[in-house]
């Protein structure tokens, strides 16, 4: 058995699948942050217990109204989209011209809140969700064991995120939200219908966290509180890269992930600590993040 | 034709108004500590310690969002290093006198405040309430992983210990006057820095940093300084909990009291200095309720829901609208 620094390689080479995978939720929910912090200049505070709904969604629905992995991996994040479309009409748009500050904290508000009530109503103890027939099983690479769905969730989380960049760089629609984030005054003066593109631009952003919620449900144990945690770390990846570019953003992601993964094969003690740390010392150095543009 | 006001007029009227209003604050001030005093008689004194610890708390994150316009999302680690440092140094050393061990937890809690400032105050507005957040998660970590802290069960059974030596704080009445006194002064202390030409400062670099740095102020060095008096004051209120619930727990350290204390200030009012501590009082005594409650299951969704509604309806907090009612009708 081959080893690297006295690791066997299998080990390693898992870890950094892992890490892989986590940096894809990573990229997706900073991608999403984004994409909201663009247009509205908010950071969602929110974004954890949507990423929560999508998977709670994916589990309630199944348990409920038997409706399997395939249409809940459209149905939820449309279901939490919506959701996010209501928060931005009736919450976020009535302090629009007030201090961020207090559109995080509203955020934070909501965040609280839905946390809250599922916790209620589920408790805290994971939910069970299996995953389809098709995912069960693997395939033997030779160095590492890599299972369907772990690969599934690696291609449909750099797919999403590759479609989410192209639709911003090189659309239409795109560069309307890319010319409201520079002047959103200026383009209400084209005749563009700014609060819809807002409403529809936060929608999306959320949108894209239930749909990492989705594929989250049959790895991760499903509960009210999964979204806490992961929205802190995903915060201080926001921070590393810095929230000038949307690639940057998903690039960052994955870099973290997989820093963190290799951390875990060579001093797991540090491991949950780890993307901190590189925080701290992306802050000393760069303080405007790798990616960010302004000071 | 009336007489042109000369300017020597306008500034006696202003100063007779100053003095009258400073007048009206003292004798607010008076009434309430005569309240405090004799709220022993009436309320149990344990949960108004807790109500003191946490106004304290409050007062001190105030500092920071309220008078020098920085929101920090980390402030539940300095209230856990300082219940954590001064609960491990009353346990593990049964000697000493329980205000060493208290001041101890304020001086760890003021170093870890310093750390986080050096980091923080790299960054403005929503960032450095991320960076905070995620420092403190870091903190929490350690927390968790450390044997000093108990880990997951934290620490229980701290001796309150005699104070100075020689008064015994077991007894439920010495240690309340003792955590009002410590409320007292870390409340007139941040009253004296608000007041003070570098509160002036602190405003200013609230309302408008820019303009502070263009003025010549070193505007970091204030920021620095503000975060760790702050974080300071927090730990202190960390510490004299700990004394009094006699435990310190993963509870204080979680992101969840970071958006407590939060809450607390916002409702109460930001940028008063009254407002944190009818805030926390309010809060703690909400939690409290509910849990006696068939409602004590949703405490969280309920807090989240007063969040909004705070956010939404009313940004100015308790004293703030109270003060804007007063001015409107009172003159």
């Amino acid at each position: 058995m081959s080893e690297i620094l006295g690791v066997p390689v299998t080990v390693l080479s898992g870890q950094l699948l892992l890490g892989v995978i986590n940096g894809a939720f990573y990229a997706l929910l900073s991608l999403g942050l984004a994409v909201i912090f663009g247009l509205l200049k908010i950071i969602n505070f929110a974004h954890g217990a949507m990423y929560m709904l999508g998977a709670m969604a994916t589990v309630v629905l199944f348990d409920n109204l038997g409706v399997n992995y395939w249409v809940a991996l459209f149905v939820a994040p449309i279901m939490v989209g919506a959701l996010g479309v209501l928060i931005e009409y009736f919450l976020l748009r009535r302090i629009g011209g007030q201090d961020h500050i207090y559109s995080l904290l509203l955020t934070f508000g909501v965040a609280l809140m839905i946390q809250g009530i599922l916790t209620n109503i589920y408790g805290v103890s994971g939910l069970r969700y299996s995953m389809p027939d098709v995912f069960k099983g693997g395939m033997n690479l030779g160095f590492m064991f890599l299972p369907y769905y772990r690969a599934w969730v690696i291609v449909m989380a750099l797919l999403v995120c590759f479609g989410t960049w192209f639709m911003i760089e090189k659309t239409k629609l795109g560069s309307y939200l890319r010319a409201g984030t520079e002047d959103a005054q200026l383009m209400q003066g084209f005749g563009i219908n700014v609060p819809l593109l807002i409403s529809l631009t936060y929608g999306f952003g959320v949108m894209l966290a239930a749909f990492a919620g989705v594929l989250a449900a049959p790895i991760y144990s499903v509960t009210p509180v999964m979204g806490s945690h992961i929205l802190i770390v995903v915060f201080a990846v926001v921070v590393i890269g810095g929230m000038g570019s949307i690639s940057g953003a998903i690039i960052t992601g994955i870099l973290m992930g997989i820093i963190e993964g290799l951390t875990k094969t060579f001093y797991p003690q540090a491991s949950s600590a780890v993307i901190f740390l590189v925080m701290v010392i992306v802050l000393l150095i760069r303080p405007s993040g790798l990616f960010g543009k302004e000071a | 034709m009336s007489e042109p006001i000369s300017h020597a007029d306008i500034q006696k009227t202003m100063l007779q108004q100053q003095k009258a209003e400073q007048r009206k604050k003292q004798l607010l001030n008076l009434v309430l500590l005569v309240l405090l005093l004799a709220a022993p008689a009436v309320l149990y004194p344990v949960f108004l310690m807790k109500i003191l610890c946490f106004a304290l708390f409050a007062v001190a994150f105030n500092l920071l969002l309220g008078f020098t316009g920085l929101l920090s999302f980390g402030h539940a680690a300095f209230l856990a290093s300082g219940a954590y440092t001064t609960g491990y140094l009353l346990s593990t050393y049964p000697g000493l006198s329980t205000e060493m061990g208290i001041l101890a937890g304020t001086a760890a809690a003021t170093v870890l405040g310093f750390c986080f400032a050096v980091v923080a105050i790299r960054r403005q507005g929503i960032y450095f309430a991320m960076i905070t957040l995620a420092l403190a998660q870091l903190v929490f970590f350690f927390f968790v992983q450390s044997e000093f802290t108990g880990g997951e069960d934290g620490l229980h059974g701290v001796p309150r210990g005699y104070l100075f030596g020689f008064i015994d704080l077991s007894n439920n009445l010495a240690m309340y006057y003792f955590v009002l006194a410590v409320f007292l002064g870390g409340y007139l202390l941040v009253q004296r820095i608000v007041g003070s030409p570098f509160g002036q400062v602190l405003k200013a670099i609230k309302q408008n940093e820019a303009r502070t740095v263009s003025l010549g102020y070193n505007v970091n060095l204030y920021k620095l300084l503000a975060f760790v008096m702050s974080a300071g004051l927090a730990g202190l209120a960390g510490s004299v909990k700990t004394v009094v619930f006699q435990l310190a727990s993963l509870g204080d350290a979680q992101w969840h009291t970071s958006g407590e204390v939060i809450l607390m200030t916002l409702l109460g009012g930001t940028g008063t200095l009254l407002g944190p501590v009818i805030g926390a009082a309010f809060v703690v005594n909400l939690e409290y309720q509910l849990s006696q409650g068939p409602l004590g299951d949703w405490v969280d969704a309920i807090l989240g829901a007063i969040f909004i509604l705070t956010v939404i309806a009313f940004r100015s907090g308790i004293v703030g609208e109270v003060q804007k009612f007063m001015r409107k009708n009172l003159g």
